[in-house]
């Protein structure tokens, strides 16, 4: 039973990833459809971004990840490269969890 | 530096030195290694919950799209139903068919190639490929992550589906910061005009006010949907250029 809807769950993930990719061109092309399309990754990865810092579950929680993303904001803001970036959210949350 | 994007900002070109193939496949590289120690926590979870090594792989290498994966185990380890369990999951997976939407004028992938291509299009993916100067930088960008993370993120599912939670919590190592940090990194250089601002402010919080009320997946989608209705509005047309010129025209 688990190995089915493992494989009906991949089916269905696979399926909405193609589904996306295979909007035909000449809808694409219209003003609308491009200008949401454009802006759909910033709305769906900053939403991203707020649920993955300030949630577990289906809970707000304010934790160590929240310490993490605003150094990593700090560090955008004076410009350091990306790896940077990232590997100081990380250190800063390690950081608070051991300290906390 | 010839996309127009970068203009409002003259002294950016020194510190932020235009995106190569190299500097992008180094960031891919980034991206694969933290998502694959979280690979790594999927895998232990998988197995704690019930599931065997191989249906714990085989959900990293079918599946394939994290959020998704995590809820699945995380709901049949929870003792809930597999119909829910499957529910979830593709319920945080449909904003990977908004994310294909995006990517398909990006990375025109046709017959075979689209059928492998959609496999990879996911959160990671996605920003690594919106917001290139030109469409071949997009591609790179998609590529070289689908590629790299694919790989380490089905590694780290074997290596913590056979080692269990010995490996620990990936919160230990601040790799639940890292994940938005990449994501708020890679936003970042889009975010200069005052619309792709508002929008990416507007769905954060619309996503965040919705935690609480609606089960996970839909306050990113709902979130999603303001993308959407701003880009219906005629009036909210940019005066000078679209919010991605160098990227929109060529295909």
């Amino acid at each position: 039973m688990i190995w089915a809807a493992v494989l009906l769950t991949a089916a269905g993930c696979y399926l909405l990833k193609l589904a996306g990719l295979s909007v035909p061109q000449r809808i694409l092309e219209r003003p609308a459809v491009r200008r949401s399309a454009a802006l759909l990754p910033v709305a769906l990865l900053a939403a991203l971004v707020a649920v993955q810092t300030l949630s577990t579950g289906e809970r707000l929680v304010v934790d160590a990840r929240l310490a993490g993303v605003g150094v990593a904001i700090v560090a955008l803001i004076l410009r350091a490269p990306f790896i940077v970036v990232v590997a100081l959210a990380a250190a800063t949350a390690a950081v608070v969890r051991l300290i906390a | 530096m010839p996309a127009p994007k970068t203009e409002q900002y003259p002294p950016k070109s020194e510190q932020y030195p235009p995106d190569t193939r190299q500097t992008i496949v180094r960031d891919a590289a980034a991206i694969a290694v933290a998502t694959g120690a979280y690979g790594i926590s999927f895998g232990a979870i998988g197995v704690a919950s019930g599931l065997s090594v191989a249906q714990t792989c085989a959900l990293s290498l079918l599946a394939f799209t994290g959020a998704s994966q995590f809820a699945f185990v995380g709901i049949i380890g929870g003792g809930g139903a597999l119909v829910s369990a499957g529910l979830a999951a593709l319920l945080l997976g449909t904003r990977n068919a908004f994310y294909g939407v995006r990517l398909a004028s990006l990375l025109n992938l046709r017959g075979l190639r689209r059928l492998a291509g959609a496999q990879f299009v996911i959160d990671e993916t996605t920003a690594m490929a919106v917001g290139r100067r030109t469409p071949e930088l997009a591609r790179v960008g998609f590529w070289s992550t689908a590629i790299l993370l694919f790989s380490l993120w089905n590694l780290g599912t074997l290596i913590g589906a056979v080692a269990g939670e010995s490996l620990g919590d990936p919160g230990t190592y601040g790799l639940d910061a890292a994940a938005p940090a990449a994501f708020i990194a890679l936003l970042w250089p889009r975010l200069t005009d005052t619309r792709s601002r508002a929008v990416g402010a507007g769905a954060a919080l619309v996503a965040v006010a919705l935690v609480p009320l609606v089960p996970a997946g839909i306050p990113v989608l709902v979130a999603g949907a303001v993308a959407i209705a701003v880009g219906l509005r005629r009036t909210a047309k940019t005066p000078n250029g679209t919010p991605e010129p160098a990227t929109e025209e060529a295909r």
